[in-house]
């Protein structure tokens, strides 16, 4: 049998990133494919290539056993590849029947939602994608809304169905739901690529698996074959040998945690922690090893910095008493774009900078701590009146830490805090956050980088779907086993 | 860093004023074919409107006159816009800042000049700012949009106002007309060259200058920007924001109160309900033309006080009903809101 789509020889690079080297995969009808893969081995781009928001930089696409062009993702729903985004695109105010309208093509000027609706109670009924489609889009649940995703892709005739992390937003039981809807539509021939970083779903719904490790593939498995060890191998590298050979001199426990958090529960979107206990004394690093650490207001709990309580502290207050924060997504969270870089620099500490009780600001103080922080990272000096919208994504995240540690924090929180940077850009920062912490600084580090996690932490938590599901010193535990953890594979059921 | 700012702002706004002028050009192309479908000479009444209010002194002066409350309540929206606040309250603001001026003005007037202005126009900013800050409150415990709070607040307002002038605080000798007793002298804004041009002139011209030195230099100016350029950044930056909604609607609404002192203490004299035209709806227009730009409201404060001029030489000179002009402002709402691309 000949397979529906394969990509073959995809090569695909960024400023300063090889997101995909020579990849090639593809998926038959009447399959389930699984593309499994750290966040930043190229998953997404790869996926992106075949729906057409990327045009690949070699390499070919067959369709049908044709090679062809996808230079859109219109070109790619014409000829039947359709994904669902991670972020849904639905429009809210409108009902499940106009949305689902809205997605076909040759849609009439005078629209009849009853045949529509006809059909979508058809498809819902064979394939268990139960939901009114009657009812506002804002009224249904997340794992309804992406009932309607996949509906759309239905009704518009999609052969190709690319998931991309479908499991992230759904709670265990959606996910139950839609792993029977995954079976039903393999039943009926659809191809289907489930994106995922999650090792015991691959191995629940997955007939063959390929996994992605820094834009290479490191390896394609029958599911047959496939056991979570060799995936977690396959995964994260067998040997992290380069990391090991740097060995932390002992830290003297002194004086109270810089840090504690008790018992934190916390609401609010996406996944929420739950009885999260943490502590950080100072010249220590603590690595939180697993995807999401929700920074929102504690509504259990209490959290403790440097022996007060701050759970009801604002973030004026926070910073104040010492604490940076390196965020995931600086051009949202940190760096105001249409700002210039030296202002961005004193909005680190506008009160530091404040001259006159605030009627001028002090640029050349904050331009003298840019160039000494600069300097401390072994940076090369940004461009001062540049509007830091206009600076690459690379440059971004060394403002934002240039920002960030130009202030000798106390407790540094960084997630990611190499993510985008060169090999020597990414040195610099995790010398400079050691030798924080040498000099007594607490270092609270998120990361998807084992080896990063490993060569920096003194501890580590393993953070799964907001509970801490492991916590060890790395020289106690191996990289598979916090991989294992990681991924789900120390839950029972996922 | 003023400096850099303006390069990096300078090709935009000459882009911006270029296509603002383009805009405005065909506002008034399309207002000339209603004069020429009213029967009018489109040219002839332009040409009117030019002479008798920009090319005759006392013109001139009277289109400064509307200038004053104009560039006043402009800024009482464009600050809150830096923030993306949509404040259309400023009519509101402007009556609540009248009223209270009114108050001081009759309270304490046996007070001198000297000590009775500085009084009643502070009053008046503590009238709008007040007012306005009602909204600020609202909006940033999160409970009620500012848009619909100040735009319901400029009814309660003006409704306040007639209470008072056809109530309480109504001038017996003035027989049925609403009004209060005229201010004692002591309580009226110098005017200036034999004009009704009066000090508010200097207060507006004042404000704006405050206006574009703090947001330009201060430290306040910077995390009023980045919460404009990036709130979600600016609150981990840990600016306080919530107080910034309410210290911006309390000065923009303030600077709309100190338009309703300029008009009742130098123009009117005294309170009436018919104090304003709609100087604080047409601010509004003037803040969204200007895109906030210092410069941009006194140029579109200029141009729109010469069409309301413009509406009595059309109603004397060529008999139409001076209310044609809010089709020609409307126009400009049009033009102006072309600007807001859909991404």
């Amino acid at each position: 049998m000949e397979p529906l789509v394969a990509l073959r020889g995809i090569a695909k690079s960024f400023p300063g990133v090889l997101a995909n080297d020579r990849v090639d995969f593809d998926v038959y009808p009447g399959e389930v494919h699984a593309l499994l893969g750290e966040n930043g081995a190229g998953k997404t781009t790869l996926v992106k290539v075949l729906y057409g928001f990327h045009q690949a930089d070699a390499g070919t696409i067959q369709f049908g056993g044709r090679v062809i062009q996808i230079r859109s993702p219109h070109d790619a729903r014409r000829l039947g590849i359709g994904m669902v985004f991670q972020q849904f695109t639905l429009i809210p105010a409108l009902t499940v029947v106009e949305n689902v309208a809205l997605f076909l093509p040759h849609l009439p000027a005078v629209l009849n939602h009853g045949v529509i609706a006809k059909r979508i109670e058809e498809e819902s009924a064979r394939y268990g994608l139960a939901v009114d489609p009657w009812a506002p889009v804002w009224r249904l649940s997340i794992g309804e809304q992406q009932k309607v995703e996949i509906l759309k892709l239905l009704l518009a005739r999609s052969r190709v169905l690319i998931f991309d992390e479908p499991t992230r937003v759904l709670v265990p039981h959606e996910i139950d739901g839609l792993f029977r809807v995954l079976a039903n539509l393999r039943e009926h021939e659809y191809a289907i690529v489930f994106i995922t970083h999650k090792l015991p779903e691959v191995l629940v719904c997955a007939d063959r698996i390929t996994v992605l490790r820094r834009g290479v593939v490191a390896g394609t498995l029958m599911r047959a074959e496939a056991t979570e060890q060799g995936l977690v191998g396959l995964m994260f590298g067998a040997a992290l040998p380069e990391y090991d050979l740097r060995r932390r001199e002992p830290i003297a426990e002194s004086g109270g945690p810089l840090l504690e958090l008790q018992q934190v529960d916390t609401g609010g979107d996406g996944v929420s922690l739950q009885g999260i206990t943490v502590t950080i004394a100072p010249g220590e690093i603590v690595g939180v090893a697993g995807v999401i650490l929700g920074l929102t207001p504690c509504i259990r709990g209490r959290k403790i910095i440097a022996g007060q309580d701050a759970t009801r502290w604002p973030v004026d207050r926070i910073r104040r008493s010492g604490v940076a924060f390196i965020p995931e997504d600086p051009l949202r969270m940190l760096i105001v774009p249409r700002l210039s870089v030296l202002e961005n620099m004193a909005l680190a500490d506008t009160r530091k900078y404040a001259r006159h009780a605030g009627l001028t600001v002090d640029w050349s103080a904050a331009r003298g701590d840019l160039e000494q922080s600069t300097r401390r990272l072994a940076q090369e000096m940004l461009p001062l009146a540049v509007p830091a919208g206009a600076l690459s994504g690379g440059n971004v995240q060394r403002l934002s830490l240039i920002r960030e540690l130009s202030t000798d924090p106390r407790l540094i929180i960084a997630l990611y805090p190499t993510r985008g940077l060169d090999m020597r850009s990414a040195t610099a920062a995790r010398d400079l956050l050691l030798a924080k912490r040498d000099r007594g600084a607490g270092v609270l580090l998120i990361s998807e980088d084992l080896g990063e996690l490993f060569l920096l932490s003194d501890r580590l938590f393993v953070l799964y779907r907001g509970r801490i599901v492991g916590a060890a010193r790395p020289e106690e535990t191996t990289a598979q086993e916090i991989g294992r953890l990681m991924t789900g594979g120390g839950v029972a059921g996922g | 860093m003023a400096s850099a700012d303006a390069r990096r702002f300078r090709p935009d706004s000459v882009r911006a004023a270029l296509r603002v002028t383009g805009l405005f050009g065909l506002a008034f192309a399309l207002f000339a074919v209603v004069l020429l479908a009213a029967g009018k000479d489109p040219i002839r009444a332009y040409g009117d409107i030019l002479s008798s209010t920009l090319f005759s002194s006392y013109g001139f002066s009277e289109v400064v006159v509307k200038m004053i409350p104009l560039m006043l309540t402009a800024l009482a929206v464009a600050i809150p816009a830096r923030i993306w606040l949509i404040n259309i309250g400023a009519e509101g603001q402007l009556f609540m800042g009248a009223l209270f001026t009114t108050w001081g003005a009759a309270h304490f007037a046996a007070l001198p000049a000297w000590a009775l202005l500085p009084l009643v126009a502070a009053l008046g900013f503590l009238g709008g700012g007040l007012w306005a800050a009602i909204s600020g409150v609202m909006r940033a415990h999160g409970w009620v949009s500012e848009t619909i709070s100040t735009l319901l607040l400029n009814y309660v307002a003006i409704f306040i106002v007639s209470f008072f002038v056809f109530g309480p605080w109504k001038d017996l000798e003035s027989a049925n007309y609403p009004q209060t007793p005229e201010f004692p002298a002591a309580a009226r804004l110098p005017m200036f060259f034999g004009t009704r041009v009066h000090l508010g002139l200097l207060i507006a011209l004042v404000a704006l200058t405050v206006y574009h030195l703090v947001l330009t230099r201060t430290r306040w100016g910077l995390e009023v920007r980045a919460i404009g350029g990036n709130i979600e950044a600016a609150r981990r930056s840990g600016i306080a924001i919530g107080r910034y909604i309410l210290v911006l609607m309390f000065v923009g609404g303030g600077l709309a109160g100190l338009a309703g002192m300029g008009e009742v203490s130098a123009i009117q004299g005294r309170l009436r309900p018919s104090l304003s035209p709609g100087f604080g709806y047409t601010g509004f227009l003037i803040s969204w033309i200007a895109g906030g730009n210092t410069y941009g409201i006194v140029a579109s404060a200029l141009l729109m006080a010469v069409i309301t001029a413009g509406g009595d030489v059309l109603q004397m000179a060529h008999r139409l009903p001076g209310s044609v002009v809010n089709i020609l402002m409307a126009l400009m709402l049009f033009v102006v809101l072309t600007r807001r691309r859909i991404p």
